[in-house]
């Protein structure tokens, strides 16, 4: 058996291994774990990764978690060109710097704008409070602000001029919201280029196949939600209140 | 100018930083921010890191945030020994993969056990209800049960048979809610027999002066109120 990616394109991290390994031509198993179905709480996903989420990584006996340990593991394996993680000392402790830093300021915010606009008005038929709205989009805004100001700068890409991962795991996430019809790119010029220069980079085809699932996310029919899993997204809603 | 490193020991990725510098030999100019006298809020400090966070290295020109980024250039420019980030392509993945998992994780939990049970009733002068806190408790509980589980296992160290920086960033993270006085390793015998391990390969004398800081926690001054003021939006979202 060959390398297996378990994967569910709705998450952001899975949309930036997917890329990557596609990409790099690296063959590997799409092991799709369905999140919609409640697939990652299966006796099957959880004896890959009791931590239930996803994406994961299967090469032999070797299992691994983390977008970010899976990115770096195939970029060192399958020795991919070296502008995805270049080699020299500054410009690679940038691209750690935006890896570590992406976590809390990109990919969670990202990811609640999605939940807040979109998955818990569906779910749970009610509008999350338009003053926690508001504040979770002003996160946003700053930060993306700040990802602007000191990782992207004046530059054509966050390293400069060539692509790296720091720019396919940032436009994966900021991509996010999108299925909640909201365009984190929208009025900001600088951004949408780049947005544009990334797409171009990966190619566009692969780009737009690895977000369909995530673009047509509004036409899924939550009738079918477990009604546990309903229950725990109700429970989401009360945090927000 | 040398390497200079802008650290308050309170903060645990500042205490990661310190300690692996100091145990690799690495020559730096220590540059203390003073986290609870707001001193990473002045002006002189937004020059230097504009979000205003420590740990911040400055290289010459260069300057570099984030802990983890930080632990993987002092690892890189001074060619430290191989077990503190393995050259194996899995044992690597192993501390890449801990490193990752942390920062919503362990971080977290340990962050708001610190905050909750000590530094926002004693240093900002907020109570905190015994609910809020048991809830915090659990979660952190929940959290050293996955240390455990998933990435210890029945290894000596969380990456495999040697100390690395998976272990470095993790002792530091528990030795904030040891800090406000909960037992993290009462009644957990394998968690306390790694952290021996841990503090052994770091060296005791340097493990005790990088944590006395934190260990004194409970007996921080209260806040002056100017100081709380401009503390505590920032507290409150860092916690939230």
């Amino acid at each position: 058996m060959g390398l297996e990616l378990y994967l569910d394109l709705l998450s952001a991290s899975c949309r930036a291994v997917y890329i990557f390994a596609k990409k790099n031509g690296i063959p590997f198993d799409f092991q799709f774990v369905d999140l919609l179905k409640g697939h990652h709480h299966s006796k099957e996903y959880i004896e890959i990764n009791p931590l239930r989420k996803l994406p994961s990584l299967k090469d032999g006996k070797f299992i691994l978690s983390e977008s970010v340990a899976i990115l770096f593991y195939l970029c060192r394996k399958y020795s991919t060109p070296s502008h995805w993680y270049p080699p020299d000392l500054h410009t690679r402790a940038r691209v750690d710097e935006f890896m570590a830093w992406q976590h809390t300021a990109i990919q969670l915010p990202m990811n609640k704008i999605l939940w807040i606009k979109l998955l818990i008005p569906m779910i749970t038929g009610e509008e999350v409070p338009a003053e926690k709205t508001e504040q979770m989009l002003a996160e946003v805004r700053n930060n993306l602000q700040f990802f602007e100001e000191k990782f992207l700068q004046d530059k054509m890409f966050i390293t400069g001029d060539c692509i790296s991962l720091a720019d396919l795991v940032a436009l994966v996430e900021m991509m996010q919201p999108m299925g909640g019809n909201h365009n984190v790119f929208l009025n900001n010029s600088k951004l949408a280029d780049w947005r544009m220069r990334v797409e171009l980079a990966l190619g566009s085809g692969l780009f737009w196949e690895a977000h369909q699932r995530l673009m047509t996310l509004a036409e899924w029919d939550c009738s079918t939600l477990d009604p546990w899993v309903k229950e725990r997204i109700c429970n989401l809603l009360q945090k927000f209140k | 100018m040398g390497l200079e490193l802008y650290l308050d020991l309170l903060s645990q990725p500042c205490r990661a930083v310190y300690i692996f510098a100091k145990k690799n030999s690495i020559p730096f100019e220590l540059r203390t921010v003073d986290l609870r006298k707001g001193q990473h809020l002045s002006d002189a400090f937004a020059q230097i890191s504009p979000l205003q966070k420590v740990p911040v290295l400055k290289d010459g020109d260069f300057t570099l945030t984030e802990s983890v980024a930080i632990l993987l250039y002092l690892t890189r420019k001074y060619k430290v020994p191989d077990h503190w980030y393995p050259q194996d392509l899995q044992a690597r993945a192993r501390v890449d993969e801990y490193l990752a998992w942390q920062h919503t994780a362990l971080r977290r939990n340990c962050l708001r056990a610190l905050w909750h049970k000590v530094m926002l009733p004693v240093f900002l002068g907020e109570p905190v209800s015994p609910e809020m806190l048991a809830a915090t408790l659990a979660k952190l509980d929940v959290t050293l049960q996955v240390l455990e589980d998933k990435f210890l296992q029945d290894k000596a160290f969380l990456a495999g048979p040697h100390v690395s920086l998976a272990d470095l960033v993790a002792i530091t993270e528990l030795m904030h809610p040891v800090g406000a006085g909960c037992q993290v390793f009462k009644d957990r015998p394998k968690l306390a027999a790694w952290r021996q391990r841990v503090e052994a390969a770091v060296g005791e004398v340097l493990f005790q002066e990088a944590h006395e800081v934190i260990l004194k926690a409970k007996n921080s001054q209260p806040a002056d109120p100017i100081i709380k003021q401009k503390l505590m939006s920032r507290v409150l979202a860092m916690i939230q």
